[in-house]
C-alpha cells in the first residue's frame, strides 16, 4: 500500500514539470509577455526590460528559458506584475483563500445535498420521486453557471429590493465597499448566491452518481445477506448500501476539482468575487505573465494532487483493487 | 427495437419535438423572422422596447428585434455545436478505437493525456490554448483568425475528442475479447478492417450518446467563451447565443429583464433537450437495460 502511494507520488513530480513546461510555452506564445510588458510600461528603460526578461526566463530558447524561470520560481525570486509592478504572492494568496472558501462551501453543500437526494431517488427506482429527482438533475446540469448567476442576480439585485425594499443577498464582492476587518454574517451573506450557483452543478452531478452507484450496490448479494441476518432496514442501507456505494463517488469527487474550479472562474467573475477566477481572467486579459504562471502552477499541482488522492483513496477503500 | 425503446421515453419525445421545431425555425429563418439580424425595429423610439406586438421579445439597446436576433444567434450556435461535435466524435472514435485495440504504450500515453485534460479547468485550458493557436501563423492561415467561426469549431473539437475517445476505448476493450472478433482475426482480417467493420459498428450506441453530449458541450463552450468576450465575432452585426447571453450580463443591473431572460432560456432549453435525448438514447441502446425487465 505504502509503496503504491510512494510510486504514484514520485510520478507526480515529472508530470508537474512537464505540464508546467507546456503551460509556459503556451503562455509565452499566447500572451506574448514581452509585448504586453512594453504595452503596460511604454517608458521602461532598457535595463528594466532586461531584468524583466531575466526574471521571467524569457530568453529566445524555450527550454533554457523555462529552467531559468523555474529556478527563480522555486527560490521565491518572483517577478512583479507588469501592471503597477505589484508583488504577486500577497495578491495570489488572498485570491486562493477567497476561492478556497467559496469552493469548499459550495462543495460541502453540494455533496451533502446531492448524496442525500441520490439516496432518496435510488430507494424506489422508477418511482415518482426518482423521476422527479432525475429530471431536476438534468435541469441542473443544463443550466450553465453564468445563466444561473444572471437569473439569481436579476431576482435578488433588481426585484428583491424593488419588492421588499431591502437587500437580502448582495450580488458583488466579499464585503460592502469600505468594510474593514472581519464580519462573518456579512461574509456569509455575500457568499450565499455564488455558493448556490456552484452548488447547483455539484448537486446535479452527485445526485446522479450516487443514485446509479447505490442502485448497483442494492442489487448485490451481500445486501440480501445483511437483511437475512436480521439487521434493520436502516442499518442495512447505511452500513452496507451507502458505505459501499460511496467508493466510486469519492473517486469521482477527487477528479472533479477541475470542474469546480471552472465553475468558480465563471461565478466569481459575475459576482465580482475576488478569487482566483477573477485573478485569472484579469491577468490573462492583460497578458500578465508574472501573475499567470504561479497560478497555473498551483492549478496544475492541485489537479495532480487530487488525481493522486483519487487513486490512493480508491485503493484504500476498495480491497478488491489490485495495486500493480 | 432500440427505436421502440426510445419512443417509450416520453420526455425524450417531447424534447425531440421541441428541438425539431427550433431547428425548423432556425433553418427557415428568413421566413420565421420579421427583421434582419442587424435591422432596427421600425418605430421611432425603438431602443429597450419591452415585449409587445411590435417586437415579440422586445428590443435591445439600439432597437434591434430580439426575437430575430435570437433565431439568427441560435443558428450560429447550432452550427458550431454540430460541426465541432462531428469532428470531435470522428477523432475520438479513431483515437479511442486504436488505443483500445492496440493497448500497450500508445494506449497508456493517450489515456494519461486524456485524464490530465479532463481534470484541468476547462475554461483555463480553452483560453490559454486559444491564444496559443491564434499566435501560430500557419495554423491561423488554415483555421482562420481567433474570432472566426472556423477557429472556434477547431478549438472546441481540439478539446472535445478526449471524452469521446475514452468512451470508445472502453467499448472496444470490452468487445475485443469476444468470439466474433477472434473469428475475424483468425480469418485474416486486418486491424483496420476489424476496427472499421466490427468494433465501431458495434459501439454505435455509445457513440451516438457521445455525439449528443458533444453537441451540448460545444454549444456551451462557445457560449462560455463568448460570454467572456473571447468567442467568435461572426461577421458584421451577426450574433450567437453566447454573445446574446453576454449582453444579458449588463442588462441585469438595469432591469431590462427580457434581454437577459430569453437568450438564457433558449440556451437552457437546447441543452436540456439534447441531454434528455442523449439519456434516452443511452437507455435505448444499452443492452443491459433489458436484463432487469
Amino acid at each position: 500500500m505504502f509503496r503504491f502511494a510512494l510510486r504514484r507520488s514520485a510520478w507526480a513530480i515529472p508530470t508537474l514539470l512537464l505540464v508546467t513546461f507546456l503551460v509556459y510555452i503556451a503562455l509565452r506564445m499566447g500572451t506574448d509577455p514581452l509585448a504586453s510588458y512594453m504595452r503596460s510600461n511604454p517608458r521602461a528603460t532598457r535595463s528594466k526590460i532586461a531584468q524583466y526578461k531575466e526574471l521571467n526566463g524569457l530568453g529566445s530558447n524555450y527550454v533554457t528559458g523555462y529552467f531559468s524561470w523555474l529556478k527563480n520560481f522555486v527560490t521565491f525570486n518572483w517577478p512583479k506584475s507588469i501592471k503597477g509592478s505589484r508583488e504577486v504572492w500577497p495578491e495570489l494568496k488572498d485570491a486562493i483563500a477567497n476561492s478556497a472558501r467559496l469552493g469548499a462551501a459550495a462543495t460541502a453543500v453540494g455533496v451533502v445535498v446531492g448524496l442525500a437526494i441520490g439516496i432518496f431517488a435510488a430507494l424506489r427506482p422508477g418511482g415518482k420521486r426518482d423521476v422527479a429527482v432525475n429530471t431536476a438533475a438534468f435541469v441542473g446540469i443544463s443550466i450553465p453557471p453564468y445563466i444561473s448567476s444572471i437569473l439569481l442576480q436579476l431576482l435578488f439585485a433588481v426585484y428583491w429590493s424593488k419588492w421588499f425594499g431591502n437587500t437580502l443577498f448582495p450580488t458583488s464582492g466579499v464585503y460592502p465597499p469600505g468594510q474593514e476587518g472581519f464580519d462573518l454574517v456579512l461574509m456569509i451573506k455575500h457568499m450565499a448566491l455564488p455558493t448556490v450557483v456552484v452548488a447547483i452543478q455539484v448537486i446535479a452531478v452527485y445526485s446522479r452518481y450516487m443514485r446509479s452507484s447505490l442502485l448497483d450496490v442494492l442489487n448485490s448479494d451481500y445486501m440480501r445477506t445483511a437483511r437475512s441476518k436480521g439487521l434493520s432496514e436502516f442499518r442495512v442501507l447505511m452500513r452496507h448500501g451507502v458505505r459501499n456505494a460511496l467508493i466510486p463517488v469519492i473517486t469521482i469527487a477527487a477528479l472533479d476539482i477541475g470542474a469546480i474550479v471552472g465553475g468558480l472562474i465563471i461565478t466569481e467573475n459575475i459576482f465580482d468575487y475576488p478569487g482566483t477566477g477573477k485573478y485569472f481572467l484579469s491577468a490573462f486579459g492583460n497578458g500578465d505573465f508574472p501573475l499567470l504562471m504561479p497560478l497555473m502552477v498551483i492549478i496544475v499541482a492541485s489537479v495532480l494532487l487530487f488525481n493522486l488522492i483519487a487513486d490512493i483513496s480508491y485503493a484504500i477503500l476498495d480491497p478488491r483493487i489490485r495495486l500493480d | 427495437m432500440a427505436w421502440k425503446r426510445f419512443a417509450g421515453h416520453k420526455a425524450a419525445l417531447v424534447c425531440s419535438a421541441i428541438l425539431g421545431f427550433l431547428v425548423l425555425a432556425v433553418v427557415l429563418s428568413p421566413l420565421t423572422t420579421r427583421y434582419g439580424v442587424n435591422e432596427s425595429v421600425k418605430a421611432p423610439p425603438n431602443s429597450y422596447l419591452s415585449p409587445s406586438k411590435l417586437a415579440w421579445l422586445g428590443t435591445d439597446d439600439i432597437g434591434r428585434d430580439l426575437y430575430s436576433r435570437l433565431i439568427y444567434g441560435t443558428r450560429v450556435s447550432l452550427l458550431i455545436g454540430l460541426f465541432s461535435a462531428f469532428i470531435s466524435v470522428f477523432i475520438g472514435c479513431v483515437v479511442g478505437a486504436v488505443a483500445g485495440f492496440r493497448g500497450g504504450r500508445f494506449d497508456d500515453v493517450i489515456m494519461r493525456i486524456t485524464d490530465l485534460f479532463l481534470a484541468f479547468p476547462f475554461l483555463v485550458a480553452l483560453l490559454v490554448v486559444r491564444n496559443m493557436f491564434g499566435s501560430i501563423g500557419w495554423l491561423t492561415f488554415i483555421i482562420g483568425d481567433v474570432s472566426s467561426l472556423r477557429f472556434i469549431i477547431f478549438l472546441l473539437s481540439f478539446f472535445g475528442w478526449m471524452g469521446v475517445s475514452r468512451i470508445v476505448r472502453g467499448q472496444v476493450l470490452a468487445l475485443k475479447e469476444r468470439e466474433f472478433i477472434e473469428a475475424a482475426r483468425a480469418s485474416g482480417a486486418s486491424r483496420s478492417y476489424i476496427i472499421k467493420r466490427h468494433l465501431l459498428p458495434n459501439s454505435i450506441g455509445p457513440i451516438m450518446v457521445a455525439l449528443t453530449f458533444s453537441v451540448v458541450g460545444a454549444i456551451s463552450g462557445e457560449a462560455t467563451l463568448s460570454f467572456f468576450g473571447y468567442g467568435p465575432q461572426p461577421g458584421a452585426g451577426a450574433t450567437s447565443l453566447g454573445l446574446l447571453v453576454g449582453q444579458a450580463k449588463g442588462a441585469v443591473q438595469t432591469g431590462y429583464w427580457w434581454i437577459a431572460l430569453f437568450p438564457c432560456l433558449v440556451l437552457v432549453v437546447i441543452s436540456l433537450c439534447i441531454n434528455f435525448i442523449g439519456d434516452a438514447l443511452r437507455d435505448a441502446t444499452d443492452p443491459r437495460m433489458d436484463a432487469g425487465k
